[in-house]
């Protein structure tokens, strides 16, 4: 079985990513992970201000601002992608299937 | 700017300012790909071609000289803060070619800033205020001005929009192909409402209607093949000719009281060469339409010779283009004007029926102006009542009063 976890919180804190790396409870969920091997991949993602939503309707490709949120959707999965900027992303995230159903929600990842 | 100056020098810069700002912001950000650090850089050389100048005189090309400026500017700032690997190879690339290029050497890197500002993932405001900052030069507390808001809120929001862009990778480019004509509306929808902000008569605000004619000039002189670009273009330009008899003494003043002898016949004139240049190009779409009947209203001799049969059509031409309820209402008058009141007022009422237009003063204010030409005027004065509750401007509502007084 795999499983994604979907971390989620208020953004009121915005540690950087020094400071996660010494934070001790991080440690410890880092170290928890590592001695039961379970860790396939992970990633965290900057704030929601830097989201963009990609939705096709009627084979047009609609981009807003933001996330999906106040919709009735639910995150349903995650797809880790490599490409080189938010033009790339929006046009891969619109061949998803979801992007016809629901919305995909695009999200740099803190590196 | 600085008083030491002579007047003549402090003219140039100004000059030099209006023209080359975003040019000179457009393409340090090319070279350094620091929104910040850009505006910083042409900041100084605006300020250190006050003093230059005076001592040398004014420049050949005071845009390369700018450019040539802020870049060496760049220079010495990233030198200065030389601890990361990035800003070390930010300096290589300014350093390239140390030695000033001739004009036309200098690819006009404007296109790719306006395209950046207005991209889809920044909220609409920020694109707005982002294209006003970078691009016209305006500084963050005009734009606040303009838009009824504070200096932090607008700055806060401008820093958003340029963090926005570095992390989540918003590529600086002109748009490839197949993403261009989605892309260019966004732009264009920016320019639109950067024009009708200052359409209206309030202090502060009045200088937006100049910046969106400036900037929807510099787009057709970069994009000289975009029929809507030219098409938004005419559409100001006709719009803005007869601006100044929108109102008088404080009361709006409908297309068909204005005094068409204020109306300003250069701007018609550039606005109607406009239209036909983009018309020519034969592709159709929204804002040529509009432009087009803007035309028709300023190039009738009067009121009464109004081609409202044409106006009708290219209504229901823009229904099919840019369908909207306020485009069908506008539809609605050219039909009742062209083929007989009732015509019109049937339209009016199956579109306050369909309740897409509830609270939009406009309907009930088209149904007054309709019910009193065909002479119904106790419904006509029930439908003025009503449009007064909801009209938003001074303006407006004296208007109405007067038309509610006088049936």
């Amino acid at each position: 079985m795999k499983y994604v976890l979907l971390l989620c919180d208020d953004e009121r804190m915005s540690p950087s990513m020094e400071e996660i790396a010494v934070d001790p409870a991080h440690r410890a969920y880092a170290a928890e992970l590592e001695r039961r091997g379970a860790s396939v991949g992970g990633a965290r993602l900057r704030p929601v201000a830097q989201a963009t939503t990609v939705r096709v309707r009627d084979g047009e490709t609609l981009i807003s601002d933001g996330p999906f949120a106040e919709t009735k959707d639910f995150i349903g999965g995650i797809d880790i992608i490599e490409c080189a900027d938010l033009d790339d992303a929006i046009a891969i995230a619109a061949r998803h299937p979801y992007a016809s159903l629901g919305c995909v929600e695009v999200r740099p990842v803190w590196e | 700017m600085g008083v030491s100056a002579p007047e003549e020098i402090r003219v140039a810069v100004e000059a030099a300012y209006r023209d080359e700002w975003g040019q000179v912001v457009a393409t340090l950000i090319g070279l350094t790909g620091d929104w910040d650090l850009a505006e910083d850089c042409a900041q100084d050389a605006f300020a250190a071609a006050l003093a230059t100048w005076a001592r040398d005189g004014v420049p050949a090309r005071p845009g390369a000289w700018l450019t040539t400026a802020a870049r060496r500017r760049a220079i010495d700032r990233l030198r200065r803060d030389r601890t990361q690997g990035a800003k070390v190879r930010q300096i290589a690339v300014l350093e390239r070619d140390p030695d000033e290029p001739s004009a036309e050497e200098i690819p006009d890197e404007r296109l790719r800033l306006i395209f950046t500002c207005c991209h889809p993932a920044l909220p609409f405001p920020a694109r707005v205020a982002l294209t006003l900052r970078t691009l016209a030069g305006l500084s963050t507390g005009e734009i606040a001005k303009a838009f009824l808001t504070t200096e932090p809120t607008m700055a806060q929001r401008l820093v958003r929009a340029k963090r926005k862009i570095v992390e989540a990778g918003i590529p600086y480019r002109v748009p490839p192909a197949e993403l261009l004509p989605q892309r260019l509306t966004a732009v264009l929808a920016v320019l639109y409402l950067i024009y009708n902000e200052g359409y209206d008569e309030v202090d502060g605000r009045r200088a937006l209607a100049a910046e969106g004619i400036r900037l929807a000039r510099v787009l057709v002189h970069l994009m000289p093949q975009e029929p809507e670009v030219r098409g938004l273009l005419a559409l100001m330009l006709l719009l803005e000719a007869r601006r100044g008899s929108r109102t008088d003494d404080g009361v709006l003043v409908t297309l068909e009281d204005q005094d068409r002898s204020r109306w300003d016949r250069a701007l018609i004139a550039e606005g109607v060469a406009a239209l036909d240049q983009a018309v020519a190009m034969r592709c159709s779409g929204p804002y040529q339409v509009q432009a087009a009947i803007a035309a028709c209203h300023a190039t009738a001799r009067d009121a009464a010779a109004t081609d409202w049969p044409q106006i009708a059509a290219l209504y229901a031409e823009l229904m099919r283009l840019a369908p909207s309820p306020v485009v069908e209402l506008n539809r609605a008058v050219a039909i009742a004007m062209a083929d007989g009141i009732s015509a019109g007022l049937a339209l009016v009422e199956e579109l306050a029926g369909s309740g897409k237009l509830d609270d939009y003063y406009l309907l009930p204010a088209t149904r007054a102006d309709l019910l009193r030409r065909d002479g119904r005027l106790a419904e006509a004065a029930a439908s003025y009542e009503e449009a007064l509750k909801l009209a938003p401007t001074d303006a407006e509502r004296r208007y109405l009063a007067g038309r509610l007084s006088g049936l």
